[in-house]
């Protein structure tokens, strides 16, 4: 069943958008991640112009992240304290990036900026994940069930820091100033590279913060949902990309691809749950890595100066 | 179909009138509008015309017909990858100031056997002139690779169409053209643009317009997203985060 999108300006078949969108919210709800690393390649893949592609991604994450913390809130998987001093810190560093952007743009170099700062933090926190999971999963095997003795947390230079804050549903006493920091850099990045940051904020919380993973999904959708909205709001102001019928069906098929995948993620071990985002990192890593050393079919591209 | 109506008409207007050796064109389209609707998914448009005589046809030159559909034009950037540091990267650019968005010629026969270079430089049909025409606004050493590869690009897409010897002409006076607008279009008026021509010379011409636009519920959400891009972006955000409760509470009720 074909429909014409009237900002996108093409016909495109409607299952294959609800397909598509069910196979990203699948992920969004299973990793906490917002899927705009995936949404956006995979709607210019089908022939949506980049600049509606960029904006209705970010709607249809939005609803997507919504559906995916309902579900973690249900379980206690929020921490909205912890959530709301990221997004503050969110705020600041996407007010910077927005800037970083322009510019970028203006250069003309704004999809090489693009495409390195992906393969540079994709890979780099790829590999990270990959490999502490692997550990992790290796030495619990050899152990039994016995899990390594641990502190309940790990005394690191983040509570040297002052100005320390009870986060509860995290369990943590830590200071403000490191999530609010990350924050900053996911907002920067966000805003600069144009997707939610989710990939970016999870490995964060755990690995920097020391987030448990029960609660790292949650809060990441809870604080997706802010900037991902602020980003369609100012696409649909500035340049009037945001495809409300577009949305729609992505959006219909992601609400239920992220109730599964939050199900599903009930189901696995973090350590599994781990692993396998890092090997979904590792791998669009790889796919943008190559596009950047292989020689393209078509040297050529052409770039409408004013948005049909 | 009202077609044999239309062409019976067209046969007695082709009919020898009065005193002159001129050929001139009368012509038409099945239609002169398009609606786009949401389950919109391209759409033909019949050219027909005839030839209006004074006199016996000449000898010697066949007649041939061009028959050109232009979409809007809009400015363009083209740019190149070249690699640098073992990096694929956008180096050289050249900035077209319009081209077509979608363009067809429909002949009746190869447009060099039939087309004098002289009157492809004064009509602008062939691709070549086409995009010279339109412009190119910074000069790159090398602005003609660019032209090239636009014209290359577009044609795979099939934004840009050759339709050779697609052109019906029956009898040397009555003729048809087929063009499917793709699926892919946006609003704007498609200008379209009939060629006689003898010997590779153009003996007349007239243009025609086929106005786009879009209706119902696509021309209400285009309009709402320009004319009130704020209300619309918090529309799309009521509109997501409805259907995100919607779904986290459906997937509640059917699992308890």
């Amino acid at each position: 069943m074909q429909i014409y999108l009237p900002i996108a300006e093409v016909s495109i078949n409607a299952f294959l958008l609800l397909g598509l969108g069910g196979i990203v919210g699948f992920l969004s709800g299973m990793f906490g991640v917002g899927g705009g690393f995936l949404i956006t390649p995979l709607l210019l893949f089908i022939g949506v112009p980049p600049g509606v592609a960029v904006a209705t991604g970010a709607n249809q994450v939005v609803a997507a992240s919504i559906s995916g913390m309902l579900v973690q809130m249900k379980r206690k998987g929020v921490d909205f304290v912890m959530g709301t001093v990221l997004l503050v810190g969110g705020l600041i560093g996407s007010f910077i990036g927005v800037r970083v952007f322009a510019w970028m743009t203006a250069l003309g170099q704004i999809e090489l900026f693009v495409q390195l700062s992906y393969v540079l933090f994709l890979g780099l926190i790829g590999g990270m994940m990959f490999f502490e999971s692997l550990r992790t999963i290796l030495r619990n095997r050899r152990q039994g069930v016995a899990l390594p003795v641990r502190r309940a947390h790990i005394h690191t230079w983040a509570h040297r820091l002052p100005l320390k804050m009870k986060f509860r549903v995290s369990g943590l006493y830590i200071s403000v100033i490191p999530p609010m920091v990350i924050g900053a850099l996911v907002g920067f990045l966000s805003a600069s590279m144009g997707v939610g940051g989710g990939f970016i904020l999870v490995p964060a919380m755990i690995y920097l913060l020391g987030v448990p993973t029960r609660v790292v999904v949650g809060t990441s959708l809870f604080q997706i949902i802010f900037t991902t909205s602020f980003t369609t709001l100012m696409h649909a102001v500035n340049s009037q990309t945001v495809d409300m019928l577009l949305a729609l069906l992505l959006i219909v098929g992601g609400v239920i691809g992220a109730q599964i995948g939050s199900l599903v993620s009930m189901r696995l071990q973090a350590e599994q749950l781990r692993i396998l985002l890092a090997l979904l990192v590792l791998a669009v890593c790889f796919k943008i890595a190559l596009d950047l050393l292989l020689q393209p079919a078509e040297l050529f591209s052409i770039t409408p100066l004013v948005l049909p | 179909m009202r077609m044999p109506g239309v062409l019976a008409l067209l046969v007695a207007l082709a009919l020898p009138c009065g005193a002159g050796a001129t050929e001139s064109i009368v012509t038409g389209l099945s239609q002169n509008r398009v609606q786009i609707t949401t389950n919109y998914d391209g759409s033909s448009i019949l050219i027909y015309g005839a030839v209006k005589r004074d006199a016996p046809p000449p000898e010697g030159a066949r007649l041939e017909v061009i028959v050109t559909v232009e979409g809007p034009s809009q400015p363009l950037v083209l740019r190149r990858k070249e690699k640098v540091a073992g990096i694929w990267i956008n180096r050289s650019s050249v900035k077209i100031s319009s081209a077509p968005s979608f363009y067809e010629v429909t002949t009746t026969g190869p447009l060099t056997d039939i087309l004098s270079s002289t009157d492809d430089l004064r009509y602008h049909i062939s691709l070549p002139q086409l995009i010279r025409a339109v412009g190119i606004t910074n000069d790159a050493e090398n602005a003609p690779d660019f032209v090239q590869a636009l014209q290359r690009i577009r044609l795979d897409e099939s934004r840009y169409r050759m339709a050779i010897g697609r052109v019906q002409l029956v009898e040397d006076t009555l003729f048809r053209a087929d063009v499917d607008l793709p699926a892919n279009l946006g609003d704007g008026s498609y200008k379209v643009r009939l060629f006689i021509l003898r010997g590779g010379k153009v003996i007349d011409s007239q243009e025609r317009y086929i106005g786009v636009r879009k209706a119902g519920l696509e021309r209400e959400l285009f309009n709402l997203a320009h004319e009130q891009p704020f209300l619309y972006g918090v529309i799309s955000l009521l509109l997501a985060a409805f259907a995100g409760w919607a779904a986290s509470a459906g997937f509640r009720y059917l699992r308890s």
